[in-house]
């Protein structure tokens, strides 16, 4: 059998239902090897939109998302979305072509030392040097790929090896012996969380992408509605706890609420679940949460007072641990009553400062309100994409998210352009749910091309353009701390993006009246394959509240 | 620590936070890892990355073919060595990493030094190469080839010695370790 033949008997093997990719010179046997495969190929347009689509399947249904790509430039586009999957912990494997052995290292055509490019930005990654390797290292990329903190895998396939012939045997077992993550939390230290918890007057669950990882947001819940314990988000971890609940702050961080920052800043405990301490949530290190301790529980033990000191370490997963801790927490029976002063407190932050934003009382849509009638068309049930910059935010703050994988954003990287083929790929995932992208004029310009491919295949997302005419977060950033000198972010009005989507296939409105809004929206959410909407916003509205660039939680502004 | 349901009091003053401590000395790294090809690029690149400093490092087979050893040594005041090593850990061709005490742990360096020695200073460098069990393997009128092995402390003082008789070379392996005793990384 063609190696490249038993590849493909490797991803079946590994329940791959789809691919995206993009073929090219050093990938040709594999492509040859799909043609009669049985698994979707879904041919992208750029390679980084194939990669994003891939970590938009995975992170919307949990399981492995696959990408392909060329040798060369097509290893380079796959590069962001790479290094995105590692900043976010999203399981995705690369497959890509290598020229020629006896061309590697001559500079060959389309050569590009994809291994060394990205050994900085891979969970792991193999270089094929015989082509009886590919399928072990296959299955132990998926392995690597999905377990402990997920991430992503690359594999680096040279052409003449991908069509040797070798025997082929289904491989079974997958055993590395410099890789046994931890999952099972220490029993000692989850009991010494248990009392310290019990023992606290001023909780705060601190919650991060690691819950929805893990299959923890229901185990979360648990405990947070038996302890009476307030919750907080990150950008990350959005749905990991119903929105609509009452223990819920909101988001933390730079543009997360008031009430959920304070809530950091006088907490006594500190109860850190699958999140790592970002500098968008701790801003200045120095002055973050100065009063708490901390219970630290994450998978991977480096993210352990990496960035903030723990006072009791949990290494292991949160769906392993969370639910003993609560059980430990229950045996002691602490008094609920000792969290009075304190939600006391919350509710006061919560009355006082309050998400708001000035509405207009004309027919002009305010970013705000465009999130809100958005949420109220979709009823609040449908799986959420976002690009990068202020539209992200205030989906993040006014979108609540009902469950785990209904938000689906960059975090980490902060990557434009992720949030349409990201909706692509969530789509092919979860055919039967509506999937709505909700991008910037200026990032969805970066992966535009992938239109192309929804119309083509037939995905049909619903792509939601805040149109500001601006780079809108660099430019508050230049108009609040560079003197309104806006350097290099107005995009002007172009594309038109409704002729745009015509031209790519797909069916272009615009939506520019408040009253209507909803209606039109949810005329778009019902009209049938891939739709783009261009909705025009207020040009310089401000994401409010914000903790400016490396200072306090009490230096809130807006 | 009690049973389960036992309602000790803990107060959260008597909670201490670990780690992320900057030891103050030096520490040498055993690091055991599998033999194959851009391994040596991974830990590199990680401590490249991670604003690591190496100070010396020696890699070799060990007796299993299909594991290399790998010892680093680095400065524990610059470096968080409980971070360092959690990264390590987290490449996939780690096996084992042991952060070896100076007191359960044998160290070693190589080092040829080429030193002047003509004339009334050739018998000197020759009696301070005995003092130091060091060995003269090249000789010529000029000057001599010495190979010294011992501790990174005993090279240095070598080093100190033989200089004002004018080093001209000198080459240095970097430390290699092992544990005492019994165990086995």
């Amino acid at each position: 059998m063609r190696a490249v033949d038993a590849l493909m008997e490797c991803l079946k093997a590994e329940g791959v239902e789809v691919v995206f990719g993009l073929p090219g010179g050093a990938n040709l046997p594999t492509y040859d090897a799909f043609y009669d495969a049985g698994i979707r190929h879904i041919l992208v347009r750029h390679e980084a939109g194939g990669g994003h689509a891939a970590e938009g399947y995975a992170k919307a249904t949990g399981k492995v998302g696959v990408s392909l790509g060329t040798s060369g430039p097509g290893a380079t586009n796959l590069v962001t979305p790479i290094c995105d999957a590692m900043m976010d912990s999203v399981p995705v494997v690369f497959l890509t072509g290598q020229v020629r052995t006896e061309l590697l290292g001559t500079d060959g055509f389309q050569e590009a030392d994809t291994i060394g490019i990205t050994m900085p930005i891979v969970k792991h990654s193999f270089l094929i040097q015989h082509p009886l390797e590919i399928p072990r290292s296959i299955h132990e990329a998926f392995h690597i790929a999905r377990s402990g903190r997920p991430g992503p895998v690359v594999v680096d396939i040279p052409q003449d090896l991908s069509r040797a012939d070798i025997p082929y045997e289904p491989v079974t077992d997958v055993h590395l012996p410099g890789y046994q993550p931890t999952t099972d939390g220490n029993r000692k230290q989850i009991r010494l969380a248990a009392k310290a918890l019990a023992n606290a007057r001023r909780p705060v669950l601190y919650t991060g992408g690691g819950v929805i990882a893990s299959g923890a947001a229901e185990d979360l819940t648990e405990l947070a509605t038996y302890g009476r314990l307030p919750v907080t988000c990150t950008v990350m971890a959005l749905g990991a706890f119903p929105a609509s609940h009452e223990q819920w702050l909101g988001m933390l961080g730079m543009h997360g609420t008031r009430t959920a920052n304070y809530a950091m800043d006088e907490a006594d405990l500190i109860v850190a679940i699958g999140a790592r301490f970002d500098d968008r949530i701790t801003g200045k290190l120095s002055e973050f949460a100065p009063r708490a301790k901390f219970i630290h529980i994450d998978i991977d033990p480096a993210e352990i007072s990496k960035n903030v000191p723990a006072h009791i370490p949990i290494v292991g997963d949160a769906h392993n641990i969370l639910p003993r801790l609560t059980a430990e927490y229950r045996a002691l029976s602490p008094d609920p009553k000792r969290l009075d002063e304190w939600w006391a407190r919350i509710r006061g932050w919560q009355q006082r400062y309050p998400l708001s934003y000035q509405d207009t009382t004309d027919s002009e849509i305010k970013p705000q309100y465009m999130i809100r009638a958005l949420y109220e068309a979709t009823g609040g049930d449908a799986i959420v994409t976002s690009d990068v910059g202020q539209h992200q935010m205030w989906a993040a703050q006014y979108y609540d998210f009902p469950k785990p994988r209904r938000w689906i954003n960059s975090g980490g990287l902060g990557t434009m352009g992720f949030g349409l083929p990201a909706a692509m790929g969530a789509k092919v995932g979860c055919p039967d749910q509506t999937v709505v992208c909700i991008a910037g004029d200026g990032s969805v310009q970066m992966n535009m091309q992938e239109l192309a491919t929804c119309s083509q295949e037939g995905i049909a997302i619903k792509v939601f353009i805040m149109n500001n005419g601006y780079l809108g977060m660099v430019r508050q950033w230049q108009e609040l701390f560079w003197d309104k000198r806006y350097s290099q972010v107005d995009m002007g009005q172009w594309p038109d993006f409704v002729k745009l989507a015509e031209a790519y296939g797909a069916t272009g409105m615009r939506l520019s009246d408040k009253k209507g809004l909803v209606e039109g929206m949810k005329e778009a959410l019902a009209t049938e394959g891939p739709v783009l909407v261009d909705v025009p916003v207020t040009r310089e509205e401000n994401t409010y509240p914000m903790i400016p660039a490396g200072q306090a939680a009490r230096d809130m502004v807006g | 620590m009690g049973e389960p349901g036992t309602k000790e009091i803990l107060s959260l003053d008597e909670l201490e936070a670990a780690g992320s401590l900057r030891t103050g000395r030096k520490h040498v790294l055993s690091i055991l890892v599998e033999n194959k090809p851009g391994v040596l690029t991974r830990i590199t690149g990680l401590f490249a990355r991670r604003g690591f400093n190496i100070d010396t490092l020696a890699v070799g087979p060990t007796d299993d073919e299909a594991v290399s050893r790998i010892t680093l040594t680095l400065d524990g005041a610059l470096h968080p060595i409980d971070q360092v090593t959690k990264q390590l850990h987290k490449l996939v061709n780690v096996l084992k990493i042991r952060d070896l005490e100076p007191e359960e742990a044998l160290a070693r360096e190589l080092a040829l030094f080429k030193v002047s020695a003509d004339g009334s200073g050739r018998s000197e460098v020759m009696q301070i190469c005995e003092i130091f069990r060091a060995k003269i393997v090249d000789v010529n009128k000029r000057s001599v080839v010495v190979e010294v092995t011992g501790t990174h402390d005993k090279i240095e003082a070598f080093e100190g010695l033989v200089r004002p008789f004018g080093l001209i070379e000198m080459a240095r392996t970097g430390e290699i370790a092992i544990a005492r005793g019994r165990t086995e990384t």
